[in-house]
């Protein structure tokens, strides 16, 4: 492995947040360098080729394909519309007629004299991206899309569920280990991110959805409920495509973790603050995680030197995080740092550290099963 | 670069595997006239961000391997030195250097035949032969409806696509209606957006042209032999051959610094599965036997097999034990899981651990209760890649076979699946949680529960994964990969001895006397349900496996190799592990009632010394 530990979830008080805005397919970009921008702003468009629906009318009509373009009512390029006939065969001196009828509206496509098969395209599909954060647009990358910057708080998560989200923080717990109950969501969390402690029940996201939240952010969350949830199991993690009525965004893993302290203070003191949320996940080359943007506003949307965060490495009074059993998300800090291999209980041999917990208690664990507490 | 070397003057070599984490190396040279792998290194891969260029991990790796080995690979401007040098006691360069990659997430293709288990099916095998994932088979017979297919061409991005379908002078229609779908879709590559998707049409040589005319202002197309020209012969190696030549040209060329890394090698690059499928189809060969290889890593398990001298390869890649531990958790189901798992433990528990796994993938088992239970899910993995391969890896379907009577009482029909555990010769494991278990018993015991070898078995391991480069140094010199492959790749695990047939209550399956190499003999009679483990290591002077003389007599019942009740008579190789005698029988699975399966479970962790059966009763 290139590292021995796995690095950080970022949790920060205060970074710049760089997104890039990008349509599927070329098209049109209609804001500018220097723009204010929300959530909601669209920043460009474009429209989709619309879906094909192919027709093989040679068997419809009873045709030998070549005789197919000969009876087509419309040719290639021409709009049709839905049940509007396309193509037509007589026999018997006229008595008789076959139909063929357009199963959508659009324009014929492709009429093929091999294979008698004819090609419908439906409109095409206007498609929109928006700016998904408070902030100004720094770059436009001609007829693709643009790049959205903002100077704020980031929290990321491990795992989520449902895309792009926004809405305002209303932290509904008194500390990190309560669980998210249903009976502490209620009408007032409404287009809210409702943030909880150590787990949310699978009643409490369905409430959640009930009274249109728009997102969850909590330590754990059971993958038994998870699958309740979904109404099936989740094999691989790639998650952000769920239209399931909520964003959901788990910061520590499955189960029920405490949230870590730095990441439940944080989105505390943010409490009515505009939070920008993605439950995308992607654990695979070219990792996706889900994440908190908390813009700041006004004056304080500038960077210092003070407020660059540095990325340390693993070392003696590192914050840790243990990420597997046991001692499955207790955090405390290194205090010992031994290169050698050591034995496991498991019998495998692994570089190992050890660990003093935030509740006095010490161990011994493998370097790959903690991860960093980055600033 | 030594490209007009001749195989036998070719004394040292140097390979490399780019894989999507770490890039390893190896050094052979010869020695006192014999292939021998001198040094391993290894640095993590450099094609992400902030390095973007492969060839940095590889020149690491190569440091790694100067360091270790005294040899100079390096010149002063970071070149390998080729061609060899060495002079006045200073071993300088390489005659050869030959690398293989699955970087970037390795080659993607989407396939097209007409009907699915024919042509649709042999383009499947091309593909995944040339080392290839097949993202999806599309077969005009495939039960979805045609705007659902071109949707899913347009939803996926693959690398290339393979077009089949139709015998050469039969009808076009259907491949012909293929390629009209493939057109409307119109498929974008996943890497690069400056080029067209590349599209190799190798059907009925028929419809060439009407192909050409409905695709070729789409696509990149390229047209090969027909792969299916009757329907009784397959003719995958010229679409194979595009296939990697296109991944050369279009994916390994988009991927930061593989078109320097090109210039440097002495043969193209190959995909890892394809240079792995090389070294095991060259074993089979030389050896003259059948063997299955599997490799089951975070995301995928590939299997390879060598049975009757075909070659096949499939990749599950749905199941792996990182990435895809959630997948074969649902596929398996809990039941399956926990019925390898001498203690109990808690649903909601479970499965938190296994989401918890899959989210943190470079994790390891700390505690024996996490080790047990991760080998569990292994075991599962392998055996459902084993029953996907077994599917795939079959007689061609839609041949008139000529029939004898014996045919017709053995029921046998075409699609009847090559793979026969009986005949196996070598069973091969590789991947983190085989080649990485702590003790070698549990690399064995893995493999055998999860595959079932049946009859006389080898079993070994590639510890170090050094297939990949054999392989595509085994397409040059193929005797000096041999050679390392027998001496220094593969770990010797011992020999499995497994009768088949009906168990009756208590009664003996076979008596056996194990002739030792020190005059010693093990001899007894194995009943069923038992396990017995003879320890058979290896010889001090060659560090081959040990060979002793066995003496097998089943009950008239039971088949060990040459037929019901019909004695065999071989010599039997040793290893790390030893000789195995599983008398469970086959298809075999634990107990189902719960006390009797965590006894017999222990019964055979004690008799093969798999965990500490201490710290396990402590647990149960």
């Amino acid at each position: 492995m290139a590292h021995a530990y796995t690095p950080g979830l970022k949790v920060t008080e205060k970074m710049t947040v760089t997104k890039r805005r990008i349509l599927p397919l070329k098209g049109e970009v209609v804001v500018k360098v220097g723009d204010t921008v929300e959530p909601d702003t669209v920043v460009a468009r474009t429209d989709l080729p619309g879906n094909v629906e192919p027709m093989n009318i040679a068997n419809i009509l009873g045709l030998p394909p070549e005789d197919v373009p000969d009876c087509m009512l419309k040719k290639e390029g021409e709009p049709i519309e839905k049940g509007e006939t396309i193509a037509m065969t007589k026999s018997f001196f006229g008595l008789f007629k076959s139909e063929a009828k357009s199963k959508i509206d659009g324009s014929v496509e492709n009429v093929s004299n091999v294979t008698g098969q004819v090609l419908l395209r439906g409109h095409p599909i206007p498609v929109e991206v928006k700016a998904y954060l408070n902030g100004v647009v720094k770059e436009v990358i001609e007829r693709e899309g643009v790049v959205v910057e903002t100077i704020g708080s980031f929290v990321q998560g491990i795992f989520g569920i449902g895309g792009e989200t926004h809405g305002e923080l209303k932290v509904v717990v008194d500390s990190s280990e309560t669980v998210l109950t249903d009976s502490l969501i209620d009408d007032s969390c409404k287009d809210k991110v409702v943030v909880g402690g150590s787990l949310v029940t699978a009643d409490a996201i369905r409430k959640a959805v009930s009274v249109k939240a728009k997102g969850i952010v909590v330590g754990g969350f059971d993958d038994k409920d998870l699958r309740d949830f979904l109404g099936q199991d989740i094999g691989v993690a790639i998650t952000g495509n769920e239209e399931v009525g909520v964003t959901l965004v788990v910061t520590e893993g499955f189960g029920e973790i405490m949230m870590a302290g730095r990441t439940f203070e944080l989105l505390k003191s943010k409490e009515g603050m505009m939070a920008c949320i993605n439950g995308a996940t992607q654990i695979r080359a070219g990792v996706i995680r889900p994440e908190v943007v908390i813009p700041y506003t006004g004056e304080k949307q500038v960077m210092s030197a003070e407020d660059e965060a540095k990325s340390a490495g693993l070392s003696i009074g590192s914050p840790i995080r243990v990420i597997r059993h046991p001692y499955f998300g207790k955090l405390g800090k290194v205090v010992d740092l031994q290169p050698e291999l050591h034995k496991l209980e498991s019998e495998s041999m692994a570089r190992i550290l050890a660990v003093e917990f935030d509740d006095g208690e010490k161990a011994v664990i493998p370097r790959a099963n903690v991860e960093l507490i980055e600033a | 670069m030594a490209k007009n070397l001749k195989p036998e003057d070719i004394e040292v070599i140097l390979a490399t595997d780019c894989g999507s984490t770490t890039t390893k190396a190896i050094l052979i040279e010869k020695r006192d006239g014999e292939y021998r792998l001198i040094v391993r290194g290894e640095a993590p891969t450099t094609v992400e961000a902030p390095f973007e260029d492969v060839t940095m991990g590889v020149l690491n790796a190569v440091q790694e391997i100067e360091e270790l080995s005294g040899r100079k690979l390096l010149d002063e401007e970071n070149r390998i030195i080729s061609p060899r040098a060495d002079k006045d006691g200073n071993r300088v360069g390489t005659d050869a250097y030959f690398s293989t990659s699955s970087a970037g997430g390795g080659l993607q293709m989407m396939v097209a035949g007409v009907v699915r288990t024919m042509t649709a099916e042999s383009a499947e095998r091309a593909a995944l032969g040339a080392g290839s994932i097949v993202m999806d088979v599309i077969a005009s017979n495939d039960k979805r409806l045609p705007h659902e297919q071109i949707e899913r061409i347009r939803h996926l991005r693959p690398d290339m696509i393979l077009l089949s379908g139709g015998i050469d002078g039969g009808t076009t229609t259907h491949v012909v209606e293929l390629a009209e779908l493939i057109s409307a879709a119109d498929p974008r590559p996943r890497l690069g957006s400056g080029y067209q998707l590349p599209v190799i049409y190798a059907g009925n040589k028929n419809a060439r042209d009407e192909i050409s005319d409905t695709l070729h202002e789409k696509v990149d197309l390229e047209i090969v032999d027909n792969i299916r020209p009757v329907l009784e012969r397959e003719n995958l190696m010229p679409a194979r051959e595009k296939i990697h030549d296109l991944f050369m040209e279009h994916v390994m060329a988009q991927a930061p610094g593989y078109s320097k890394l090109m210039t440097w090698t002495d043969a193209p690059i190959m995909p890892t599965p394809g240079a792995v499928g090389s070294i095991i189809k060259t074993i089979a060969d030389i050896n003259k036997i059948e063997v299955l290889g599997v490799d089951i890593g975070g995301a995928t398990t590939d299997v390879f097999s060598v049975f009757q001298d075909v070659f096949n390869r499939t990749v599950s890649a749905n199941l792996g034990m990182s990435y895809s531990v959630s997948n074969v958790f649902k596929e398996a189901g809990l039941k399956n899981v926990m019925r390898w798992v001498p203690f109990h433990m808690d649903e909601r528990d479970l499965r938190n651990r296994v989401k918890n796994k899959m989210i943190r993938p470079t994790t390891i088992p700390q505690s024996m209760e996490e080790l047990v239970f991760e080998q569990a899910i292994a075991r599962e993995a392998l055996r459902l890649a084993l029953e996907q391969h077994k599917s795939f890896a079959t007689v061609l379907k839609g041949v008139q076979q000529q029939r004898t009577i014996a045919d017709a009482f053995s029921q046998s029909a075409s699609g009847k699946t090559l793979v026969n555990m009986m005949s196996l010769d070598m069973l091969i494991g590789s991947g983190g949680v085989l080649s990485h278990a702590p003790r070698r018993q549990q690399s064995a015991l893995l493999m055998v529960d999860a595959f079932q070898p049946e009859g006389i078995t080898r079993l070994a391991v590639d510890s170090i994964f050094m297939m990949p480069q054999l392989g595509v140094l085994a397409e040059v010199h193929k005797a000096a990969a041999t050679e390392v492959f027998e001496k220094d790749c593969l770990i010797h695990l011992g020999t499995c001895i497994a009768p088949i047939g009906e168990q009756k209550g208590n009664k003996p399956l076979m008596h056996y006397k194990i002739e030792l190499p020190d005059g010693k003999s093990e001899e007894g009679e194995l009943v069923p349900g038992q396990m017995r483990l003879i320890k058979l290591g290896f010889d001090k002077e060659t560090d081959l496996p040990l060979k002793a003389k066995a003496i097998l007599k089943p009950d008239r019942n039971q088949d060990v190799g040459n037929g019901k009740g019909h004695q065999v008579e071989t010599t039997i190789s040793g290893g790390v592990v030893g000789i195995v005698l599983d008398g469970r029988g086959r298809p075999f699975t634990p107990p189902e009632e719960d006390s009797k399966r965590v006894e017999k479970l222990i019964e055979w962790i004690a008799e093969l010394d798999i965990y500490p059966v201490d710290t396990l009763k402590k647990m149960v």
